[in-house]
């Protein structure tokens, strides 16, 4: 968390960032960095130990005694989240019903999202900037409230087996995801050099091509970073999918867990491993993709 | 052949009207200063803004509503806006493979083109990894490849420093003479403007002011504002009035000195018979001072600037400094004004002298305190 933050010694950083970087390159600026990073880190590693600990010892104590006597170790509660069985259906079920749902439910929203910012940004049209203030202004209506009407849609005689598998957990993703994809994206694209695209279009590329060809390419730290964003939320969600989802076998990874640890949480040794199994995946999403967030794209487009 | 002829009428009245034709082959250069709408008009033409009203013509035919990919024009942006994400030679590929062109043509005519700019080494690069000259050639490359109707050249030189400038405003010369493809130029810079263009027309406000060959413009303006912005140093105007135009000569009072004009000079002012008892504004280069000339003014020397090829002295006149602002004419209310002389290097003139600089009559302008436009024969 520091590294990005504290600056490289003779790094040239833009004015604002520069005078950030100098507050928290000042020791006590540094010492603040470090406590916060701790304050933030500590539940997670709490969890992680707990995670490793007999389920007595969970139960009866707290996770910080486990460093009197560090070798009380067990693996039992991973093997006990791995073999468990869940309405008859093992843990693995649940991962891959998870990965079916959050890949597309991150990835179309975010194409869709993509044009739509394109087209706000580049091409005219009559109504653009209200059906934009619109759009963006749905981002005040709570998920909650979506989801009754939305559920008597899909329940609706039009789509007889809707509610059956995960294409409705898709869509209804889709479509929470969609106003705040849409405002960043917008913002991101709508600040690409306009010389560039018009000299695309001098050069005889059509909205489609420009799109494709260079919008595209430039956007990728964008993309990358709403990716990762919708990602998280949809891999983590279990409301949703819940609710729009059909039985048990369509249902996510947090689904399973909820089972697991009973109603009353009587199983709770298993959360803690669970957690770290449901983890693992967006972690190495992030991490493969963060260095899209500190990359500029743009460098040598333009003068300056 | 392209004929292009157009009539605008902007909402923010821009360009509220500008009839312009160039000709085939021809580098036009529009100038002026910032703000004076020429980047719009070359915007118009390119298609990326809309005409609001009157025609404008490619090849005789009417281009209002066609997108810029159906002009067959080419462009040179300011900040070039080259495609950050292709290397160079897919920069300069980018149209032709729009085009469906044939792969091995474009491979080709790449190279060709890359030879021709000195790009061949660099062909591989992104435009992150070019110099600021090399850059500006790409974009060139890439309005070249084309082959295209029409050149628009947006400011192209402007990000470039002044040594690499002055190179690459001949390069684009010679390489448009070579190519002959008609081309439009926008720039601010009079010097630009001067050495480049085949014919040069200035802008102000929108309004065409002036469109004339360099020479034209630097010995006829037509108007105050012309006079002004074109030349370095700029012209010195300052009020002056006509005490006499009836005989054969012409005299006209300046502070409180006179200066008659005989012989041809008269005949070219002729106009300046009818401002009898008027006041006007008298325009004078820095060169027809202190040369030759019939008739003198009497000055004190304020600053002397050696240049080497020549010797700018600037000294005070009591006469009111007159120039061209954007609602008309000026006359400033200092009751004396300076005027920068260009003199021979060797001339043994120093600050506090009074001297007398001869003015070349033949080289005088005159133009109309109220319209701002020059007062001559007609």
């Amino acid at each position: 968390m520091t590294a990005t933050i504290a600056p490289a010694p003779g790094h040239d950083l833009t004015p604002l960032p520069t005078k950030v970087a100098k507050k928290l390159g000042s020791p006590v600026g540094r010492a603040a960095v470090w406590m916060l990073a701790a304050l933030w880190t500590v539940p997670t590693m709490g969890l992680l130990i707990s995670s490793f600990r007999p389920e007595d010892d969970i139960k009866s104590t707290g996770w910080w005694t486990w460093f009197t006597e560090p070798t009380n170790v067990t693996l039992e509660n991973y093997s006990g989240v791995l073999e468990n069985k869940v309405n008859g259906l093992p843990f693995s079920d649940f991962f891959w019903n998870t990965v079916r749902i959050a890949i597309p439910a991150a990835v179309i929203p975010i194409v869709i999202a993509a044009f739509a910012a394109y087209a706000f940004s580049w091409m005219k049209f009559k109504g653009r900037d209200l059906i934009f203030v619109l759009i963006v202004g749905l981002m005040v209506v709570p998920l909650q409230m979506c989801l009754i009407p939305l559920l008597q849609f899909f329940g609706s005689s039009y789509f007889p087996d809707a509610l059956e598998g995960t294409p409705t957990i898709w869509i209804a993703h889709a479509i929470f995801g969609m106003p705040l994809a849409i405002f960043l994206l917008k913002n991101f694209i709508g600040s690409l050099p306009s010389e560039v695209i018009e000299a695309a279009r001098v050069d005889g590329a059509s909205h489609m091509t420009i799109f494709v060809r260079i919008v595209l390419p430039l956007s990728v730290p964008a993309l990358a970073s709403l990716a990762i964003f919708q990602f998280l939320w949809v891999w983590n969600d279990l409301l949703v999918a819940k609710v729009f989802g059909g039985g048990a076998e369509s249902q996510p990874m947090t689904f399973a867990m909820v089972d697991m640890v009973g109603n009353k949480g009587n199983e709770w040794q298993l959360l803690t491993a669970g957690a770290f199994v449901t983890m693992i995946v967006p972690l190495i999403v992030f991490l493969s993709l963060q260095r899209y967030f500190v990359r500029g794209l743009l460098a040598g487009s333009v003068k300056g | 052949m392209v004929n292009l002829q157009k009539r605008y009428d902007n909402g923010f009245e821009a360009v509220p009207g500008l009839d312009l034709e160039i000709h085939d082959g021809e580098f036009l250069v529009l100038v002026g200063p910032s703000g004076c709408g020429k980047s719009t008009v070359l915007r118009m033409v390119a298609g990326l803004e809309d005409i609001s009203g009157g025609d404008l013509l490619i090849d005789e035919v009417v281009v209002n509503g066609m997108g810029p990919q159906q002009r067959d024009i080419a462009m040179v942006f300011q900040s070039y806006a080259l495609y950050p994400n292709m290397t160079v030679a897919d920069n300069i590929a980018f149209a032709m493979k729009l085009r469906k062109t044939d792969k091995a043509e474009i491979a080709t005519k790449v190279a060709e083109v890359a030879e021709l700019l000195e790009l061949t080494a660099v062909l591989d690069r992104k435009p992150g990894q070019l110099s600021g000259g090399q850059r500006q050639r790409v974009a060139m490359g890439r309005a070249i490849v084309r082959n295209p109707k029409l050149f628009l050249m947006d400011e192209p030189l402007s990000n470039l420093d002044a040594k690499l400038r002055v190179q690459t405003r001949a390069e684009i010369s010679k390489l448009q003479r070579r190519l002959g493809v008609t081309t439009m130029y926008v720039t601010h810079d009079q010097i630009e403007a001067m050495t480049m263009g085949d014919r040069v027309a200035v802008l102000r406000r929108g309004v065409l002011m002036q469109c004339a060959s360099p020479a034209e413009l630097y010995e006829t303006p037509e108007n105050l504002f012309v006079g002004q912005f074109i030349g370095s140093p700029s012209m010195n105007v300052v009020r002056g009035s006509v005490t006499a135009g009836d005989g054969d000569d012409i005299t006209i009072a300046i502070g409180s000195q006179f200066i008659s004009l005989t012989g041809e000079a008269a005949a070219r002012l002729h106009g300046l018979r009818e401002y009898v008892g008027r006041d006007i504004a008298i325009g004078v280069r820095s060169e027809a001072l202190g040369g030759d000339g019939t008739a003198s003014l009497d000055v004190s020397v304020d600053l002397v600037e050696m240049l080497g090829s020549e010797l700018l002295v600037h000294c005070t006149i009591d006469a009111p400094a007159v120039r061209a602002i954007d609602s008309g004419v000026e006359v400033s209310d200092q009751p004396e004004s300076t005027i920068v002389a260009s003199l021979d290097p060797r001339h043994p003139v120093k600050v506090g002298d009074r001297v007398h600089l001869s003015v070349d009559t033949l080289r005088m302008h005159a133009f109309d305190l109220e319209t701002g436009s020059a007062i001559g024969r007609h």
